[in-house]
């Protein structure tokens, strides 16, 4: 596989892109994880859905647009679905995660409409559904790359901003910090990063990408910083590893990437067991 | 005289809709004072702090913060403030004691800005004051409430504020612990030259530390220094609340009744 990946240019895009994704989406997965925002991520994806089923359906119909990769349109609706729940979030302020199933909902309902219009599922919306090592074109691989500059760069920008907003909103907008922009910030890249990811993992499983493994990290780092480094690696080791047997086995890569990142959750809820339990026992022995 | 002021308020008044919450106050908070607003639950003490904190616009009377009208008030970062709500925060929240403390600088370092070493040196000297120093690497919700508290007071301290507010700060701190937490407080407050105000509804453990009593029931029913307050304290507290003095007497339940 490693000659294969010199070989094949569609090796060399999915590897890539993953190794993007795989930092992306754990990156932007901790400020997601820490502010109980992850079910957005879930109701995004689906969003993105839509955007990619519309875009399959104008290939359909109009020849002059067959060429565009579906990718535009579906970061067009995962952002424009960002907005709206940022819009439902003020709508129903007491009730702020309605705005999550609605959105969700309303995602699915559209992408159902425009996959019935184009009479049905093929194979290139089941790749979008679970993700595919052979789909990822060089123009997607560019996209993702912009997207990761972007991403990585604003990220560096606005992390103590980031982090406050994080840790205590109350205290961010009482010392003045522009809360609303940053946030709408983050939301957008939020957005970009769930359209840019599912080319790899598919859309039905791509907010896992971006809280399993900074659920393992969360339980054993030290500090936020740690929580983003470990969720990073963790990210990548479930990415590539998930690329390898999906293409050894001939199994969609979301499958593969999702279970590698459920182990190594089950692998780090396991350690930090034994290691309090260890600490307990050695405590027991000196006292 | 408004030079030596911190905070000047003059014939406050604010209602919500029907309710009068606050009528006709007056304090003054001299510089490198520790003043202690004392009331019963519901005595508006919420609503004074955010009055002076700018987050309510008063409607009858004037609020002056280091001689300005609040209204053109800009130097906020003079201001600390720990909420009560401070220890209310997600516990499991992965940050280092030094990462939460460093989030205090946010404002004042501005946008698009990094931390340098000067300012691991300052985020040190914060946890210092508050006897953390040794707790730096700790993960925030290892630490007991008390330690939480002293954490966050580093936060509002780390940017070096001249006036430090705290609403109810011992919520969430071991009766055992109380004591010390306020010995602290009394020794940023000596040691450092900061003001403080802090707002409580509990007087018994705190009069010894503070210079200034403010008793809070809508009106102002007390304002002057802390020997003052002793001795009219001596003489029955009924004068200073009125009916709601009951209130007062369970005092420490540190149960979050007192919101």
């Amino acid at each position: 596989m490693i000659q294969g990946i010199f070989q094949y240019e569609f090796l060399q895009n999915a590897f890539l892109t993953g190794i993007l994704i795989g930092f992306l989406a754990p990156l932007l997965g901790v400020f997601i994880v820490v502010r109980r925002l992850s079910l957005i991520a879930d109701a995004l994806s689906h969003v993105t859905l839509a955007g990619i089923a519309a875009s399959l359906l104008l290939e359909k119909y109009f020849v002059a647009l067959s060429g565009l990769n579906p990718l535009y349109l579906g970061m067009v609706f995962s952002v424009g679905g960002s907005l709206f729940i940022e819009k439902l979030r003020g709508v129903y302020k007491h009730y702020q995660e309605l705005a999550i199933p609605i959105i969700l909902s309303g995602g699915i309902g559209l992408g159902v409409i425009f996959i019935s219009l184009a009479d049905g599922f093929n194979t290139d919306l089941y790749s979008y559904l679970f993700g595919s090592v052979s789909a990822v074109s060089r123009t997607d691989l560019w996209v993702i790359f912009v997207i990761s500059i972007v991403v990585v760069i604003t990220v560096i920008l606005l992390y103590k901003e980031l982090f406050l907003l994080s840790f205590d909103e109350e205290h961010a907008k009482a010392s003045g910090i522009a809360a609303k922009s940053i946030h709408f910030i983050f939301i957008i890249m939020v957005a970009l990063v769930i359209a840019a990811s599912m080319r790899i993992v598919g859309i039905m499983l791509v907010s896992s990408l971006m809280t399993l493994p900074v659920a393992a990290s969360i339980r054993i780092a030290k500090g936020f910083k740690q929580t983003i480094f470990l969720s990073i690696v963790f990210g990548e080791i479930a990415v590539l590893g998930g690329l390898f047997s999906s293409y050894y086995l001939d199994l969609a890569p979301g499958g593969t990437i999702v279970m590698i990142a459920v182990a190594i959750l089950v692998f780090t809820i396991v350690y930090k067991k034994i290691m309090i339990k260890n600490h307990v026992s050695q405590g027991g022995a000196a006292g | 005289m408004k030079s030596q002021s911190i905070i000047e308020i003059k014939n406050l008044s604010y209602r919500y809709e029907k309710d009068t919450v606050l009528e006709n106050i007056n304090i003054s908070v001299p510089n490198g004072s520790f003043l202690a607003i004392v009331g019963p639950n519901g005595s508006g003490k919420s609503t004074l702090l955010k009055l002076i904190l700018g987050l309510l616009k008063p409607q009858k009377g004037e609020i002056h913060l280091f001689g300005q009208d609040i209204s053109k008030f800009k130097d906020w970062q003079q201001i600390g403030y720990v909420s009560q709500k401070a220890n209310s925060f997600n516990t499991g929240f992965p940050a280092t004691v030094f990462e939460v403390v460093s989030s205090g600088l946010t404002k004042k370092l501005g946008l698009f800005r990094f931390f340098q070493k000067e300012h691991t040196q300052k985020v040190h000297e914060a946890l210092e004051a508050v006897g953390m120093r040794k707790f730096s690497n700790r993960n925030i919700g290892e630490l007991s409430g008390g330690q939480q508290q002293r954490v966050f007071i580093a936060r509002a301290l780390v940017s070096e504020p001249k006036l430090l507010i705290l609403d109810e700060p011992t919520v969430g701190v071991d009766a055992e612990n109380v004591n010390s937490f306020y010995h602290m407080l009394a020794d940023l407050n000596r040691q450092r030259g900061i003001t403080l105000l802090l707002v409580t509804h509990d007087i018994g453990t705190i009069s010894d530390k503070v210079t200034h009593v403010a008793c809070l029931n809508k009106h102002l029913h007390f304002h002057g220094e802390t020997s003052e307050f002793e001795k009219h304290r001596s003489e029955g507290m009924s004068e200073f609340y009125g009916t709601d003095v009951h209130l007062l007497s369970h005092h420490h339940d540190h149960g979050g009744v007192y919101k």
